[in-house]
Parts: C-alpha cells; structure tokens; sequence
C-alpha cells in the first residue's frame, strides 16, 4: 500500500495550478486527498505530478451571491456541515453531509473533490443534481461552467476538461414559502458506499401547494441522476392521496434507470430499494412542509 | 523535498519524498509507533491523529499536504501536564472499562474521543457512535469502547469542577 513516485507542487494561484495541469498531461489535484489518496496507495491512480490547490486563496470560502450560494471547491466538508448559510439555504445538502464518510474523513475531503471524484455512490454531487448547481471551473483560455445534470457521465467519469480545474459550485437558493427536504441511504456500514441512495428537495407556496419537488437518486447507476415526479399540488388538503400516489409515481420514474448489479446488490435490490428510499426522502420532505403549515 | 511539521509540540524538519504518507512519516522518520498503521487505504481508522485538533486518518493525508500544521499523536494525548506512562483520562476510562483487548484500535479510538469530548463535553451514547463510526475494532464489539467514551467525559466534565461541589 504505498503509492508509485510522483512530484508534487503546490501553487499559489488557480492559473499557476491550471498551467501546471497544461504542461503535465498526467497531473492530478488534489484537494483533500480521501479519495485520490487511497488510489494512489493501491496505485489505481499514478500521476507524475499531483497539485495541491489546498493552499489557493479564496477556495475555502461559502458566499450568498444573491439568488445563490456559492461554495469553493477546497470548503471541507465538516465545514460545510457546520455552515450556518448552508444550514438555512441548502438543507438538503445538510442533511447529505452527515452521510458522507466519517468524522476523520469530512474533515479533510472537501465538496469540490467529492464532485469531481465522481463516485456514483456519492452524496454531494447527487444533491448537486436535485438542486440543479452549476459547477465552475477554470483552464487556461477562461472559465467553463456546467450543469450539475450534465457533468456525470459515468462512475468516476465527468465532463470536466483534462487541463480545467474546478474552483467553486453555484447551488441557486430556494425561493419559496415552504421548504421541506428529505435524504435517506442504504449502505452495508455506517457511512460506507450508498447501495442506494434518494434525495428530496420540495418547495411549496404559503398556501402549501407544490411549486418544486426535485428527486435525485444515487448509488443505483453509472452516476447521479434526477428522477422527473408528478405530484398532487395542493399537499394542505391532498396530503394522504398525494402519499398514496406517491409510490406508483416514484416507479414509473425508475424505468429510465439502468440499473447496475456488482457483488454488493443485484440490480433489482436496488431497484427496490431505492424505491423505498425515494418515499421515504419526499415524505420527509412533505411532512416538514405539513409542520410548517401548521 | 523538505517539510516542517508541529508533532507534539516539537518541530520536525524532515526531506521526504511527495509519496510518504502522514503515517509513515510519523512512524518511520519521527519515530513515534504508537500510530498504528492498518488498511492503509483509510478504511480502518488505526491511524488517526489530530492535524490542527481535528481527527483525521494520516494514511489520507500525504506528509507534505500537512506541512506546517500541527499534529498531536497518541504519545501526546493529553498535554503536558502528564509525566511520561501516566495515561490520560481517555486511556485510563478505556482501561477501566475493558474497552480494549489487541489494542491495535486503541490508539485512532482515544483520538477520535479526544476530537468528539472536545467539541462536545457531555456526548450522547448515539454522539459517541458517530464519533468512532470510522474506526473498526475485532476485538470488544464496541459496546466498552463507548463505555469508555462516556466514562471518560463524565469525568473531563467532573475536573472542571470544584472539589468540594460547591
């Protein structure tokens, strides 16, 4: 478990990193390291050259921009979970974040990696999806932006330009009376990769009706994907017969899913599962917009 | 390349290659075994130090990305208002609890309860699991390690009382 030799550098500017990313076509980055670490000790990864862009001013930093929250790539994601802004504007990311590894993990892997990283299990870049952020990166002819919906295109697979380097991650504020948020997982330990994975992000009026419901699942597939919902829009008298609905909505949604099958969970487990997970996630999600009704 | 690292209130000067992980450095150029080295791929949690007070897994962490900061390792877990073999409340409650068997855990498990009773004076049991969920150990089930956790906060809270309860 020791990783193959490689240079390491640590620039001070986001152009100094993406210059070192146009002269080294094997380059890594490296942010937090929790994931790109353990490939490089088993040596599933074996750079010449790993960035660090830990050292980057104004990486780190979670700003309201507005009509949306803007979050560097390098904020850790104990950070994040500790983040009062976060906490009021993105509470399903909130909510993802205490899934994402362990303790000794969200204090060093950071947002931004876990999105490039792109593991389909992953937490951050399924509410990425469901909350439709837009990701920006930087090489050296400007900036790119993406869509969170587009940027996963396999496991561990993104759109990302080989010489780009992402440096922060745009998720638009709700704007709505009601927010209610649900997040739910399945792994085989506390915190391991999700088999399966919902999240549900719902926004409602001050009467109570449905003006949003975003659902993303995760852990099922190649990657993050949203799933398309119809839904009763009056949840103040329709509550009980939108539940009802709910699960026949949510499987007809799942035939768009190709399914994946590995040692862990057949491709109909997860199926299943996730079916599952998704009513619990909006049901979260609907009852929270219930109490706030109330 | 040289880095300079705060290890226990010492500073350490060393050239290292870019390759060597936290843990190695720690255990093989700083000379402090009690670090224990595991999975090595961040799945078992046997290496968990302190890097600016903070619990993380040295063998995720390259020894050159920790330039600078400081860590604090079993060896120092306590400060030092301890002599030399004198176990710290956490060590002492693990003892008394049964909490250990190999030992081989024991090390990441005091040093995610330091992190944990740092932030949190007085954890729940549930707290106290979230806490250690990244540490495995084969031996005791777990269920003295959080006995010792909770012991050991009873009392990090009793010190900051006075003596006679008033």
């Amino acid at each position: 478990m020791k990783a193959a030799p490689f240079d390491y550098i640590r620039p001070d500017t986001l152009d100094d990193a993406c210059a070192c990313l146009a002269s080294h076509p094997d380059a890594r980055i490296i942010a937090g390291g929790q994931s790109l670490v353990p490939m490089l000790a088993m040596r599933l990864a074996r750079p010449s050259l790993v960035i660090d862009i830990a050292h980057i001013d104004g990486l780190s930093a979670i700003r309201d921009d507005g009509d949306a929250l803007v979050i560097g790539t390098m904020v850790r994601q104990a950070a994040a979970l500790s983040d009062p802004l976060i906490a009021t504007h993105l509470p399903l990311l909130a909510k993802a974040l205490t899934h994402v590894g362990h303790p000794p993990t969200r204090s060093r892997g950071t947002v931004g990696g876990s999105l490039v990283h792109a593991d389909p299990s992953a937490e951050i870049p399924l509410v990425a999806v469901a909350l439709g952020a837009s990701l920006r990166m930087r090489d050296s002819d400007g900036d790119i932006d993406f869509d969170a919906a587009d940027f996963f295109i396999g496991p561990m697979l993104t759109l990302i330009p080989p010489t780009a380097c992402l440096y922060e991650i745009r998720f638009p504020k709700p704007n709505a009376a009601y927010v209610g948020t649900g997040f739910h997982e399945i792994a085989t330990r506390r915190s391991d990769y999700a088999l399966a994975a919902a999240g549900a992000h719902i926004e409602a009026d001050a009467h109570g009706r449905v003006q949003d419901i975003r659902l993303a699942i995760g852990g099922v597939s190649d990657f993050p994907q949203r799933l398309p919902i119809d839904l009763p829009t009056d949840l103040a008298t329709d509550l009980a017969t939108s539940k009802t609905s709910l699960a026949a909505a949510i499987d007809t949604a799942l035939d768009t899913v190709d399914f994946v099958e590995d040692m862990h969970a057949s491709a109909s487990y997860r199926r299943r599962v996730v079916a599952e997970l998704a009513g619990r996630a909006i049901s979260d999600a609907l009852n929270e917009i219930t109490a706030g009704l109330a | 390349m040289n880095i300079t690292l705060d290890i226990n209130g010492k500073t350490t000067t060393a050239s290292i290659e870019p390759r060597l992980t936290l843990l190695d450095f720690l255990r093989d150029v700083a000379g402090l075994k009690g670090t224990h080295a595991g999975c090595e791929h961040g799945v078992c949690g046997a290496c968990t130090v302190l890097l600016d007070g903070d619990a993380v897994r040295s063998c995720l962490v390259l020894a050159a990305q920790a330039e600078g900061s400081q860590i604090t390792t079993i060896e120092a877990v306590d400060g030092a208002d301890r002599q030399p073999g004198e176990l710290s409340i956490i060590q002492d409650a693990f003892c008394e609890t049964h909490g250990l068997q190999c030992g081989y855990c024991t090390p990441g498990m005091v040093l995610a309860a330091k992190t944990l009773l740092q932030h949190t004076a007085a954890p729940s049991r549930e707290d106290v699991r979230e806490a250690i969920s990244g540490n495995i150990c084969r031996c005791t089930g777990y269920v003295q390690i959080v006995d010792a956790i909770m012991l050991a906060a009873e009392r990090l809270q009793g010190r900051n009382q006075p003596a006679d309860g008033a």
